[in-house]
């Protein structure tokens, strides 16, 4: 009976000092915990290589057939042919390139502009409210946009845009032929929506990060405001505002259903901003599940392929100009 | 935590007691009255639902071949090469027979208007570009045309109504069987694309001057004025009901069935007709396949009777007994 | 030579014309922004009833029908995403974080980059080669793994960056106590700072709730209410684009009634993730 409650007791303060998890006997050393944390962090880390290899390798593998046949003439090559089993992606190269610069030369000054106006001339609450609102366009889902495009951008681009363009620019070989609205202008347009909040929230932050005292010494030696963010604002912040810029096209490239929705899916290379074109990322989404010879199935993969090779040069320039201008401007 | 498990385990519960879902994809074409007939063959069988994803016949063929789902539609039969990627033994099942339309939009001619097979391989190859071309004007006297552009609208993705519209388009033009050819997916010379005849009957309907092809429900159903084509004997002909039902008068037994009918011999015809399938895997102890059979058996009966109030023509009376004999 | 007045007068004049250039640039940029809301309302409001929320669609030509289905469908597979992409998004930022220095972490940091920059289209392809060819059937499964690849980088990237901004002596303090350091990195760094990283976790799912590429390859599409993971599933953007480009008017006014509900739900979690948890993050300090 003794030997009992000796026992009991005995396990009872075992128990509790389980409880308590006495420091001096931890299953696994803190150092063999950390170990086995780091490893699973970085196991999740890594899992980001894996994905990328995979996705790249499978590509890879799916235009095998297409790289053998055509080779680097894919690329040169304008004649997308089903019926030929014929195929190259320059019409849509072209598409793509020309959608995403024209996109860029109506985003970009308007980007600039916006961040000016959120970062220098609105203060407080109104500022933060006015950059939620920019915010907030990003986030519009690209259906959204294109649904909004095909109902009215175009429409207006044919009815209003068009002719006044003809009027005032029709001397040049880009503002002529006929006009439907559904076209790589209108496709421009909406890229240009789209990416313009991206800029302008990268270079809000640059100029956000020009020091005050600059700013003031611009205007203590008597510079309106223009002058100011001329020179002490624009002027340093070039060249990140270079790298917000090829963000944006980065965003602008591979953007898919709003373009497929309103380019009008031509693979024809014209020179008219009127007529319809088709962008990279537009003819996977139109033939990618009904693509019926394997070799235009491989095709449409090659470019994906290159869609997904321009992605990682356009990052990597973005990545390195803004690398170099953080450097420069923590020296 | 253990909450999630939970709600987990309850949802694969709720999965296992969902009816019998089957999956099918392809053809446009007849997709309005498939919708329908799948709607009410669910209403008479409660516990069969299924599923069809109108994408387009390229890609009901594909998806067949890749085994992603458990039957295809198409309106153009597979060609010989597309069944030897298959490793099934593919089934054609004809349903029905549907009209490929003409249709157009120009807002200042309110009546329909005239076209022979010449002319309509120009306006699709970008030779004829304005509405009031000499050609056009020449077989549509009497009729105001006006100076518009021709907007040319056509499929972006790989579709049977373009198969049967490029075959009629080659049969008539030899330009057209040179330059482009036939297939269900083309190297088109001008226009824009558009996904499916859903997307092209839109297209049309929203841009002044805008012509395309699409199946007669998706024009009658969408008040879009369709042109009347010319057909062997010399007649134009709109596109009816009847017209296509004398199309197929010259197909005799089920062996034919995969045969082209566009530009039929004989008075009455719609020149662009075509028939449209179902395609089936064969194979034999498959449950899903059964149901899809026991619908085909329904569809090829009873579900004939939905066809030509929605525009479609029924197949003759004879194909459809022999084909459910086929079927088993 | 021009007098110093005129001079200060050119000067002023550019002034006040830049003034007036950079405020109808930024009208220009937020406009897109409420004329879409705009059509939305107008054109989207007028089919916002209950049939909208309870049906599934009728037959081709048919007035009436919902999206019912693909409300469901979506929810579905944006919360499966959000149960595959979350835990590795934020343990893989606290890595970067934490332990991000080295050639590693940097390559590291520019392939969860570059993963951003993917276009959807192609994460739509990866998609339907690695789930739906092998297991033979387009699933929801496929789409919530196309979906948890949007995800995923996101969360990565906002987790470490927030957790960056956490002052060292946050740390120090910690391992000071004796704790071990992924204790310290557990109940000091991520709890204390947990209603931040779920806005950048908010963000992340309110981008994928309105992709519509990754899913057409993948979760294809449905006409019923399913909640088989295995079988194809309805999402809204993708019935969103279906009746877009559809020529009947009843659907088209559908699309707009979804575009409608889908731009409130994805736009109402931005602007919650983005206010309650900002207000919270101001009181903390």
């Amino acid at each position: 009976m003794e030997l009992d409650i000796i026992n009991d007791s005995q396990k009872s303060t075992a128990k509790s000092e389980s409880l308590i998890r006495t420091p001096s006997l931890p299953l696994i050393s803190y150092k063999g915990q950390d170990k086995l944390a780091l490893f699973f962090l970085r196991f999740c880390a890594l899992s980001i290589f894996a994905i990328l290899v995979l996705m790249i390798g499978l590509l890879f593998k799916m235009a095998m057939p297409a790289i053998s046949m055509f080779g680097l003439d894919f690329i040169t090559s304008s004649d997308w042919n089903p019926v030929e089993d014929q195929f190259g992606g320059l019409a849509f190269i072209y598409g793509t390139v020309t959608t995403s610069f024209l996109a860029l030369i109506i985003a970009t000054p308007l980007s600039i502009a916006m961040a000016i106006f959120i970062s220098q001339i609105l203060k407080g609450a109104l500022s933060k409210v006015v950059s939620m609102i920019v915010e907030l366009i990003a986030a519009v889902p690209s259906i959204v946009f294109g649904l909004w495009g095909l109902f009215y951008l175009a429409p207006w681009v044919k009815s209003t845009l068009t002719p006044f363009l003809k009027n005032t620019l029709g001397f040049l070989p880009q503002f002529q032929g006929p006009s439907f609205g559904i076209g790589i202008l209108s496709a421009s347009i909406i890229l240009a929506i789209m990416i313009t909040p991206t800029i302008t929230s990268i270079v809000r932050e640059i100029f956000n990060s020009v020091p005050q005292i600059r700013k003031e010494a611009a205007l203590g030696l008597g510079a309106t405001k223009y002058e100011m963010i001329r020179i002490a604002v624009l002027r340093p912040s070039l060249s990140g505002i270079l790298g917000a810029v090829v963000l944006g096209l980065g965003r602008a490239l591979g953007e898919t259903m709003a373009v497929a929705m309103i380019i009008g899916n031509n693979p024809t290379i014209s020179k008219s901003l009127f007529s319809p074109g088709a962008t990279m990322a537009s003819v996977i989404a139109n033939e990618y599940a009904e693509a019926e010879g394997d070799l235009h199935l491989s095709a449409l993969c090659y470019i994906a392929l290159i869609l997904f090779a321009i992605t990682f040069i356009v990052n990597l320039a973005a990545r390195t100009i803004i690398w170099h201008n953080n450097r420069r401007s923590q020296k | 935590m253990r909450k999630l498990f939970v709600g987990l385990m309850a949802f694969i519960a709720m999965n296992t007691m969902a009816a019998t879902q089957i999956n099918g994809a392809g053809a446009t074409f007849p997709y309005p009255l498939y919708s329908k007939w799948f709607s009410e063959y669910s209403k008479e069988n409660k516990d069969i639902q299924i599923n069809y994803q109108a994408i387009g016949s390229g890609g009901g063929i594909r998806q067949l071949i890749q085994e992603t789902v458990d039957f295809g539609a198409s309106d153009a039969p597979m060609s010989d090469n597309d069944k030897s990627k298959a490793t099934r033994q593919i089934l054609q099942i004809p349903t029905v027979l549907g009209a490929v339309a003409i249709s157009y939009n120009v807002s200042e001619v309110t009546a329909n208007i005239k076209l022979d097979g010449d002319t309509l391989a120009k306006i699709f190859l970008g030779e004829i570009s304005k509405w009031n071309d000499p050609k056009i004007a020449a077989l549509n006297e009497g009729l105001k045309l006006p100076a518009k552009d021709i907007l040319v609208v056509r499929r972006a993705d790989g579709s049977g109504t373009t198969s049967i519209f490029a075959d009629y388009l080659s049969t008539v033009s030899k330009d057209w069987e040179t330059q482009v050819g036939r297939g269900k997916t083309l190297k088109w010379p001008t226009g824009i694309g558009a996904k499916g005849n859903d997307g092209v009957t839109g297209a049309i309907s929203q841009n002044d001057g805008a012509i395309g092809y699409i199946e007669l429900a998706y024009a009658i159903n969408n008040n879009l004025k369709v042109a009347a084509l010319k057909n062997k004997a010399g007649e134009y002909k709109l596109p009816t009901v009847q017209g296509v039902s004398l199309a197929a008068a010259k197909v005799k037994s089920i062996s034919e069935v995969t045969n082209s009918i566009v530009d039929a011999d004989g008075k009455g015809v719609y020149p662009i007709s075509s028939f449209t399938y179902i395609l089936l895997p064969v194979k034999e102890k498959d449950a899903k396949i059964v149901e899809v059979k026991k619908f085909l058996k329904w569809a090829l009966s009873k579900g004939q009777n939905f066809a030509a109030p929605l525009h479609y023509a029924p197949l003759p009376k004879r194909l459809a007994l022999e084909m459910l004999k086929e079927i088993k | 030579m021009r007098s110093p007045e005129t001079y200060f007068k050119i000067r002023k004049l550019k002034n006040s014309l830049f003034h007036l250039v950079v405020l109808i640039s930024a009208i220009c940029v937020m406009a897109p922004l409420f004329i879409v809301v705009a059509f939305l309302l107008q054109k989207g409001a007028s089919g916002f009833n209950l049939d909208f929320f309870t049906n599934i669609p009728k037959p081709v030509g048919e007035i009436g029908g919902g999206m019912k289905h693909a409300i469901i469908g979506t929810m579905i597979m944006v919360s499966l995403a959000s149960l595959i992409a979350i835990p590795i998004g934020l343990l893989g930022g606290i890595f970067l974080s934490e332990f991000g220095k080295g050639k590693i972490a940097t390559l590291l940091r520019f392939a969860t980059d570059l993963l951003t920059g993917v276009p959807s289209i192609v994460i739509g392809i990866f998609g339907y080669l690695l789930v739906v060819i092998p297991f033979k059937s387009f699933s929801a499964l496929a789409g919530a793994l196309s979906l948890s690849l949007i995800i995923l980088p996101i969360v990565i990237r906002s987790t470490e960056e927030i957790l960056k901004l956490i002052p060292n002596h946050y740390r120090e303090a910690g391992l000071a106590l004796g704790l071990p350091r992924w204790k310290m990195i557990l109940f000091i760094i991520v709890k204390g700072h947990l209603s931040q990283l779920f806005t950048g976790i908010i963000l992340a799912i309110s981008r994928a709730a309105g992709e519509t590429a990754p899913l057409l390859f993948t979760a294809f599409g449905s006409l019923y209410l399913s909640y088989n993971v295995k079988a194809p599933m309805a999402s809204l953007p993708v019935q969103i684009y279906n009746y877009a480009i559809s020529p009947y008017k009843d659907w088209q006014s559908q699309a707009w009634t979804g575009a409608f509900v889908l731009i409130t739900l994805v736009l109402g979690l931005n602007l919650f993730a983005r206010t309650v948890f900002g207000i919270k993050k101001l009181r903390r300090k």
